[in-house]
């Protein structure tokens, strides 16, 4: 499957999310550039994380504007697959392709932990791979991960199924303390209405091997490479 | 260009008082007079005060650092450049150093701590080398002292703030609270970078003619005379006023320097390339032509500046992060300067390589300052301070006094207030403030003995451990230093890497008193007979003198970074028992005693010299370890350090998959408090099968090898009959104390 990962300046996974895809998952996956409009044929673009233009603003408010994203709006529109992980999440609520926005963490204090969420519905492209109630141990690392949206708002994306990943504890129950930065009904993930653009605060491009420390981050992607492989042989069938 | 400069209209006069009040003793006034045939104008004034200042010129420590191994067969790059190399197998190097920003951090926590990671990223990148670690070491004052909380929060905000900004991975350190350093915290950083033996780049100029470029951010008026004033003398009530010459950082631009100078050094047009750290343009331009023996032409008039009316004095001296010095080759400056559009930073043609030695700055038309470049960059004084034994040891008088209320605690008791001891108890409330996962070579992160870290596309791996033992050299400063380096090569040694090279910040009070002196003095000397007898150069450092307050200095503190490396990272350990049924054993070199002990800083202990360290059994500890790792005979192993043995026992069972439990036979030393909670005896908690009991005493002999229990799964901690623990409660007791004295209420 063609990925492309997105380069702003001030990325900092971006190499990561890279590292994941071509040597660990066997991707084809190319890095774009924040300046140009072509994402090169790319069948998921990843909005990877870091501190794009260094997030003096607001997160990601910059790089919405950025001319990459632009297209990456044309695209979603489009349905195509965006996965906006971390400061990508952010830049994805930012360019309004996802409701809600993330604030400071409620502790005011960065955080990098290994986190345990529950996967609230596996009948999405981004979680088919998973079962629905499966618990995955993913890392975070950010200081604004505190998901708000309207409460309304809440209550039609979880009867629409939007949230994807809620923050549980070892037992898979939701609570303040399982909770790392305060977000709303612990969300630690959502899909738009269209279910072809998901962000999350975890990341999972950094849970694909043993070796640093665990392996659930696969799913996520496993569910994606899946259904590339399926709309492949539509194409081809 | 022979005539003398003129003075700009305005400027002070300069004199023997505007000398001093620069920092300028007045012999080293008359010096610069006598090297100039003339009194310097007040530009060049300034540009002496930086260049000969302690922190920039070493002046009262290099004679003694020449004494420190800085060859072997796996050092890398010649001497005088910004910071050491050394081979780690399959072509690549890596480079790595640590360095003090000690006051900027006391006079603004924040921005002080942020601005010493983002210097030290640059002393490596420079190198060609991409940052792929970072480490500090921090030393805050007692709880008691109504400043620490604030200092805490900033210092580990702005570590964070920064490290996790720019991408580079925080993945070990040490935090110490002592009131020795109520009034002058120690904040180290260390910075590892990896490149390819044949990318590395120099900071040595070459060819006349070749233009200079300034990269990076624009210059104002931030930190003019950090080096100077700030680093180089002690605080007193005027510190606090001094806050103006703290720097402030801004890691996304210094994520953009990374990227855009390791992609111009792939054009191949960069000839030298230096960071403008400390006394930024006048020392990273002297410096680079200095290495040459060439002279340089600055025109102050194309440095960007973020004020139209900075001074050439202002521009000069300005300590503004992010900004590098690049002399590249003739006619391939718009090669570079394409490249750093692309990041959108600013690289501007500021002057050229010249052949006639002198160091000439240009502004609006007329010479500002023209100075022979090698009587500021290498002809700065070198002191041969005088040293003295002091009359007698404070720490030896204050053990003494505490001695006095000793009233021996129970041993569970001692153990559950050892673990709640701030410098025993866990440090998660601080590093989970730091991103250490990033660029996914993390194998073990903070909380480790020491970090592991894969290296790409090879089996081979790294090892990194910053130490340090301020109240063991406030005892003894040589066998303190030495213990240090043995301590740091033994954590390096535990994750089954070998040690392989040192970069060391030395930490001291003013070496203007002769007793201040001999301890460092005595300290170079430990760490040089440790580092010769482990095999480990020293290949970069950073000396911090002046560490006092209002004339009390602090503990004499050598702060050792080692890296190790690994033949095969698959084959690293952790400190965590695994495997229920498994021998658990101590290795040690040495006897347990409560001399420099946390225990005896808790509970008061008879005052006691510290026992000399035998290094060649250091040694032997050390390599025992590595092929115990290697033949992979041991399934964990762990350093005892603060609060003794059986802290260490407890931390052993906290393994993160599950907590395991540990049964010590009392043996004839059970009850012995001292061996359960002494310190300095060099000794290691490994666990192995059974059936490699036999091999590893072969391995380790002559030392004491000792199988003394057995890990089991009851999540219990019992040592003979003096002390049965719930490992749970005792873990909830070790995870809580910092956030319990940190959290906001």
């Amino acid at each position: 499957m063609k990925w492309g990962v997105v380069r702003f300046p001030g990325s900092l996974d971006d190499a990561d999310a890279i590292h994941a895809l071509r040597e660990v998952l066997g991707q084809d996956a190319a890095m774009l550039w924040h300046k140009d409009e072509a994402l090169g044929g790319a069948e998921c673009i990843v909005l990877p994380g870091g501190f794009s233009y260094g997030d003096y603003l607001r997160c990601g408010a910059i790089a919405r504007f950025s001319p990459i994203m632009q297209s990456v709006a044309r695209f979603a529109a489009e349905g195509g697959l965006v996965i906006g992980i971390c400061n990508g999440f952010q830049i994805l609520c930012e360019a309004h392709l996802l409701p809600g926005a993330l604030m400071r963490n409620r502790s005011l204090a960065f955080v990098c932990d290994v986190v345990t969420v529950r996967v609230e519905n596996a009948a999405t492209p981004f979680t088919r791979a998973a079962r629905t109630g499966e618990i995955l141990r993913l890392p975070i690392k950010h200081g604004e991960g505190c998901y708000v949206a309207p409460q309304e708002e809440l209550r039609a994306m979880e009867e629409r199924g939007q949230v994807l990943l809620r923050y549980v504890d070892e037992a898979g129950v939701a609570s303040d303390a399982a909770n790392p930065n305060g977000s709303m009904r612990s969300i630690a993930g959502v899909a738009n209405q269209g279910f072809n653009v998901f962000g999350l605060m975890p990341h999972p491009e950094h849970a694909v091997e043993k070796a640093l420390g665990g392996e659930d981050g696969r799913r996520i992607f496993a569910s994606i490479i899946a259904g590339g492989a399926r709309a492949a042989s539509r194409v081809s069938g | 260009m022979s005539a003398a400069p003129i003075a700009l209209a305005g400027e002070p006069r300069v004199d023997l008082a505007e000398a001093r009040a620069h920092g300028l003793s007045t012999e080293e006034f008359a010096a610069i007079e006598r090297i100039l045939g003339r009194t310097p104008t007040f530009t060049e004034l300034g540009v002496f005060s930086v260049m000969w200042s302690e922190h920039c010129s070493y002046k009262s420590s290099r004679k003694h650092l020449r004494m420190l191994p800085m060859s072997g067969p796996n050092v890398v790059g010649g001497p005088g450049e910004n910071a050491g190399a050394i081979d780690v197998g399959d072509g690549w190097v890596a480079v790595f150093k640590i360095e003090s920003h000690n006051h900027p951090s006391y006079v603004e926590p924040y921005q002080g701590a942020a601005t010493g990671v983002g210097g030290i990223l640059r002393d490596i990148f420079t190198m060609g080398a991409r940052p792929i670690a970072s480490m500090n070491s921090l030393k805050f004052g007692s709880f008691d002292h109504p400043r620490t909380r604030f200092l805490v929060g900033g210092v580990v905000g702005g570590v964070g703030g920064y490290g996790n900004c720019v991408g580079v991975p925080t993945v070990a350190g040490e935090v110490m609270f002592d009131a020795g350093y109520n009034g002058n915290i120690l904040v180290n950083a260390f910075a590892l970078g990896l490149a390819r033996r044949e990318d590395l780049q120099s900071a040595r100029a070459r060819g006349a003619g070749n233009p200079v470029l300034y990269v990076g951010s624009a210059t104002g008026r931030d930190g003019i005379h950090g080096a100077s004033l700030l680093a180089s003398a002690e605080f007193d009530a005027e510190s606090e006023s001094k806050r103006p010459t703290v720097q402030v950082g801004d890691p996304f631009t210094e994520k953009l320097l990374i990227e855009a100078c390791l992609e111009a050094m792939k054009t191949g047009a960069i000839v030298a390339i230096q960071d403008m750290g400390a006394a930024g343009l006048t020392s990273s331009s002297s410096e680079m032509a200095g290495r040459g023996g060439l002279g340089i032409e600055l025109d102050l008039d194309r440095v960007p500046l973020r004020e139209a009316d900075l001074t050439p004095y202002e521009i000069l001296l300005s300590e503004s992060q992010e900004r590098m010095l690049i002399v590249a080759e003739r006619g391939r400056e718009a090669e570079l300067q394409a490249v750093f559009a692309k990041w959108d930073l600013h690289a501007a043609v500021i002057g050229h390589v010249t052949g006639d030695g002198r160091w000439r700055a240009l502004y609006r038309g007329r010479v500002v300052a023209d100075l022979p470049v090698g009587a500021i960059s290498d002809d700065a004084p070198v002191y041969d301070r005088p040293a003295c034994v002091p009359a007698a040891s404070d720490a030896l008088a204050a053990a003494a006094e505490s001695a006095a209320q000793a009233d021996a605690p129970a041993p569970a008791a001692a153990l559950r207030a050892l673990l709640g001891s701030p410098n025993v108890a866990s440090k998660r409330w601080v590093y989970r403030q730091y991103d250490s996962i990033v660029q996914s070579n993390t194998i073990a992160g903070p909380g480790s003995d020491a970090a592991v870290l894969r290296i790409k596309d090879s089996r081979r791996g790294l090892a990194l451990k910053v130490d340090s033992n301020p109240r063991a050299c406030a005892i003894d400063p040589y066998i303190g230093a030495v213990a240090t380096v043995c301590e740091a090569a033994r954590n390096v040694a535990c994750a089954g890497a070998r040690p392989a090279g040192i970069s060391n910040c030395l930490n001291y009070g003013n070496p203007e008193r002769p007793e201040i002196m001999w301890q460092f003095i005595r300290g170079v000397e430990g760490l040089r007979d440790a580092a010769i007898a482990l095999g480990t150069p020293v290949i970069s450092g950073n000396v911090s003198f002046y560490n006092e307050t209002e004339g009390r200095a602090i503990a004499p503190t050598p702060v050792i970074a080692m890296v190790g490396t690994f033949a095969d990272v698959r084959l690293h350990l952790k400190q965590y028992f695994k495997i229920a049924g498994d021998a658990v054993m101590i290795v040690r070199s040495a006897a347990p005693s409560y001399a420099a002990s946390e225990y005896a800083a808790l509970f008061g202990a008879p005052p006691r010299p510290l026992a000399p360290i035998d290094l060649g059994r250091e040694r032997r500890l050390v390599d025992g370890l590595v092929e115990c790792a290697e033949r992979r005979l041991i399934r964990s192993a762990h350093d005892v350090s603060e609060g003794g043995l059986a802290v260490a026992l407890a931390e052993a069972c906290f393994n993160p998959a599950g907590i395991m439990g540990v049964e010590v036979d009392a043996g004839d030393s059970g009850h012995d408090g001292e061996v359960l909670f002494g310190e300095g005896a060099s000794t290691v908690v490994i666990s192995a099968p059974l059936e490699n009991i036999e091999v590893i005493h072969q391995i380790f002999d002559p030392l004491e090898v000792r199988r003394i229990g057995r890990v089991t799964t009851a999540a219990r901690l019992t040592i003979g009959a003096a002390i049965n623990e719930d490992l749970a409660a005792l873990k909830q007791i070790y995870e809580m104390a910092l956030p319990g004295r940190l959290n906001r209420p």
